[in-house]
């Protein structure tokens, strides 16, 4: 056991650092601090100065473009970006497809789509859930009928995220409606620019629209376009499901947003002395800051575990659990510190193009930041979900 | 002892919810005629209510409709402050007029006693933060510092000021509960005096705000949980109605265990309401202290409950959540609540 970082880790942080120092615009970090949504330009020039370093897909192999950064180093990288205040990386294409297409996907698709993911030429968005299908995923009902060299697609997805930006998607899609539920279902990739294709947004608690209703309509999608076997898609779409668990703790996000709950709470005045003065509040902070603390601890022995460019297993639901629950105490904190002036709202205020709210705290919108972090327990598998997941692994073998 | 509505009560709140079941645009003269404003009124001012259980049931109501009506801001609190003053309250309880109390200041957070706006010669300089209601009022009451140290409770004096008074701007935005707030920023401002040595009157006006704002929570609160008990019976999942995953029901049966906290806090407080101040203050303390909490488990767990569609703007549950978690941040949160309550409790 040793909890401290060796000379090479020291070494890599400095790097990271001074990488994030020179590179990262202060205008656009501000933005990320303040919740803002980004534009896609934003979004695409952060990608592209990740790539550039070579920094674009930490859970990727080499041989791929990856940097196959061992736990440790994945961790400094994380939490050294998210402390800056760095765009998150559209996950969808690096996080989710990229890992699916290295396992499953052909040769030719491989080399057609994965660089296509790193230079940003292309941006994905994930079609799982359904109106009908959320938690139970594999109820999903679009159907993929085989019509010659084509799949006729027709259906509609829900909670797209960012699908608005995106060119490109990838489905789970009903094949053989006489099969068990799990056992009828492929895995397609889909132009968003095919006929037939249509996008809703879908306006949040907090005014964005960050999530999309896609509907296919005698979509034509080649079947070049199927990624594996046709009718083995639910294995694919767990493979999938793992790695988006991967840095589901959000340490660094807790970090950062503990660092803006301390600033708020710097600023707001109570009874003429700051509000962290108030040994109520700090005991409020200091609590969930010592949960931080040892949740970073089991974060690094969970993801340790895990092979080099392999996703933990059924720990990362523990992880995904507990560090939603911090992420949102932290945010519900922050809410809490700025006192009436939490109330100032405008949906519009959120892309930062509408005239200025008071803000005194320099603390963005956090009302509505507080109602938008309700979905961290909500999606990539609920956190109920995730208990359930948990607990069959524990009672594997009881029946 | 008797947990029953009075007769009175009883008709006002069926008219109330019949009517806002419906009610759209706006519905200031509505409510007036129905007789909800002259409900908030004793009748020694005009009305025939005033007591907390008038209150209680009043915006009990409207804390049920997907409606935000500022009848906090814009009747109760500048209405109980005229009352003390000894003027006329009829053009308000008659709904020809709006007023609002420009009384919160950056600095204040949620003390009452915290006021750096300085009046000399009925002339008004300071920053009000957070006004709720002052873009529709036709007059501001605003509190104003004439002697005493900044923390002092004497030295507090409230003026009437003209809303397109010299000097005076008005910075108004939507609010994140719904409803509008603005910064109300006042240099060298002519006002009329309402009353001198104010602090009294305040804290009387806050107090059954503070009320009004948990039985307004409490409607909101009733109104999600049981969203949220039918959303469970009907949404299916895995082939049968996600509500008969014990996962999900226990956690229904938590929020209804604290709804019902809630509702008793809100009785306890409406019953204290013409207690003496020491008193009434110390159980509105509990009272709002137990709907703070509540109040965040119940907006978190019925959007929790539904999943992704409880935050959908679309969906009405989301904007009941907003409310019932931003109620936290009006008239005392969580925290400053249980400070007083300590306070008052030694």
């Amino acid at each position: 056991m040793d909890l401290n970082l060796s000379a090479d880790d020291k070494a890599f942080r400095a790097e990271v650092r001074a990488f994030l120092d020179e590179n990262l615009p202060a205008e656009l970090a501000d933005k990320v601090r303040r919740s803002q949504s980004l534009s896609k330009q934003e979004h695409d020039f952060w990608h592209t100065k990740l790539n550039d370093r070579g920094w674009l897909a930490p859970n990727w192999p080499k041989k791929f473009g990856g940097t196959e950064w061992d736990a440790v180093q994945r961790n400094i990288f994380e939490d050294e970006c998210a402390l800056a205040y760095a765009p998150r990386i559209v996950p969808f294409g690096l996080s989710m497809l990229g890992p699916v297409l290295q396992e499953f996907g052909s040769e030719a698709q491989q080399n057609y789509w994965l660089p296509r993911i790193l230079s940003g030429e292309d941006w994905w968005c994930q079609g799982y859930s359904e109106p009908g299908a959320g938690s139970d995923l594999a109820a999903l009902k679009t159907r993929a009928v085989r019509d010659g060299d084509h799949y006729v697609v027709n259906g509609q997805k829900t909670w797209t995220t960012l699908g608005q930006h995106a060119n490109m998607i990838f489905c789970l899609v009903r094949t053989d409606p006489t099969a068990k539920k799990q056992e009828g279902i492929s895995f397609l990739l889909i132009d968003m620019n095919s006929p037939g294709i249509e996008v809703r947004p879908i306006t949040l608690i907090d005014g964005g629209a960050e999530v999309n209703e896609v509907w296919f309509t005698d979509v034509r999608v080649p079947v070049e376009n199927l990624v594996g076997e046709e009718n083995k898609g639910w294995t694919y779409a767990k493979f999938l499901l793992t790695h988006e668990r991967t840095n589901i703790a959000g340490v660094g996000f807790s970090r950062a947003g503990l660092a803006m709950v301390k600033r708020i709470a710097g600023r707001a005045q109570a009874r003429g002395r700051p509000l962290l003065d108030n040994p109520h509040f700090a005991a409020r902070v200091a609590q969930v800051e010592i949960d931080l603390m040892a949740m970073a601890v089991t974060n690094l022995r969970i993801v340790s575990k895990a092979a080099k460019g392999q996703a933990p297993g059924a720990e990362s639901s523990l992880l995904k659990i507990k560090g939603t629950q911090i992420r949102q105490e932290i945010i519900d904190l922050a809410r809490r510190a700025a006192g009436p002036q939490a109330m100032p709202f405008a949906s519009e205020g959120l892309d930062g193009t509408n005239t200025p709210l008071p803000d005194p705290y320099d603390a963005g919108g956090v009302a509505a930041s507080y109602f938008n972090n309700r979905k961290l327990s909500i999606f990539g598998g609920s956190n109920e979900i995730q208990r359930e997941i948990y607990a069959k692994h524990l009672m594997k073998g009881a029946s | 002892m008797n947990f029953e509505l009075t007769e009175e009560r009883q008709m006002l709140q069926d008219t109330l919810r019949r009517f806002l079941s419906s009610a759209a645009g706006d519905v200031w003269h509505d409510l007036a005629e129905l007789g909800v404003i002259v409900a908030l009124f004793g009748e020694d001012a005009g009305g025939f209510g005033g007591t907390g259980f008038d209150l209680a049931v009043v915006f009990e109501e409207l804390g049920r409709a997907d409606l935000v009506l500022p009848l906090i801001d814009a009747a109760l609190i500048p209405g109980r402050l005229m009352v003390a003053a000894g003027a006329d309250v009829a053009p308000l309880i008659a709904g020809t007029e709006r007023l609002a109390f420009a009384h919160s200041e950056l600095g204040a957070r949620y003390d009452l006693n915290w006021v750096e706006t300085r009046a000399k010669d009925n002339r008004l300089t300071g920053e009000k933060t957070t006004v709720v209601a002052a873009e529709d009022a036709d007059t501001l009451l605003v509190s104003a510092r004439f002697g005493g140290a900044v923390d002092d409770q004497q030295g507090i004096g409230v003026w009437q000021v003209a809303k397109d008074a010299p000097g005076l701007t008005l910075r108004s935005y939507e609010m994140a509960q719904g409803g509008r707030g603005a910064e109300v920023s006042l240099n060298d401002t002519p006002g009329t005096p309402l009353m001198t040595q104010a602090y009294d009157a305040i804290a009387d006006a806050m107090a059954a705000a503070t009320l009004a704002q948990c039985a307004e929570t409490l409607g909101a609160m009733d109104v999600a949980v049981e969203m949220t008990r039918e959303y469970l019976g009907t949404r299916r999942q895995f082939g049968r109605p996600i509500g008969t995953f014990q996962a999900l029901s226990h956690r229904l049966v938590d929020l209804m265990m604290e709804l019902e906290q809630a509702r008793s806090a809100v009785i306890l407080g409406a019953g204290h309401l013409e207690n003496p101040p020491a008193e009434r203050d110390r159980v509105l303390s509990a009272t709002k202290n137990i709907m703070g909490r509540v109040g965040r488990l119940v907006a978190e767990d019925t959007i929790q409950l539904h999943g992704g569609i409880g935050m959908t703007h679309e969906y009405a549950l989301s904007r009941y959540a907003k409310r019932i978690a931003m109620a936290d941040h009006r008239f005392g949160d969580t925290d400053h609540h249980l400070e007083q309550f300590i306070a008052l409790s030694r």
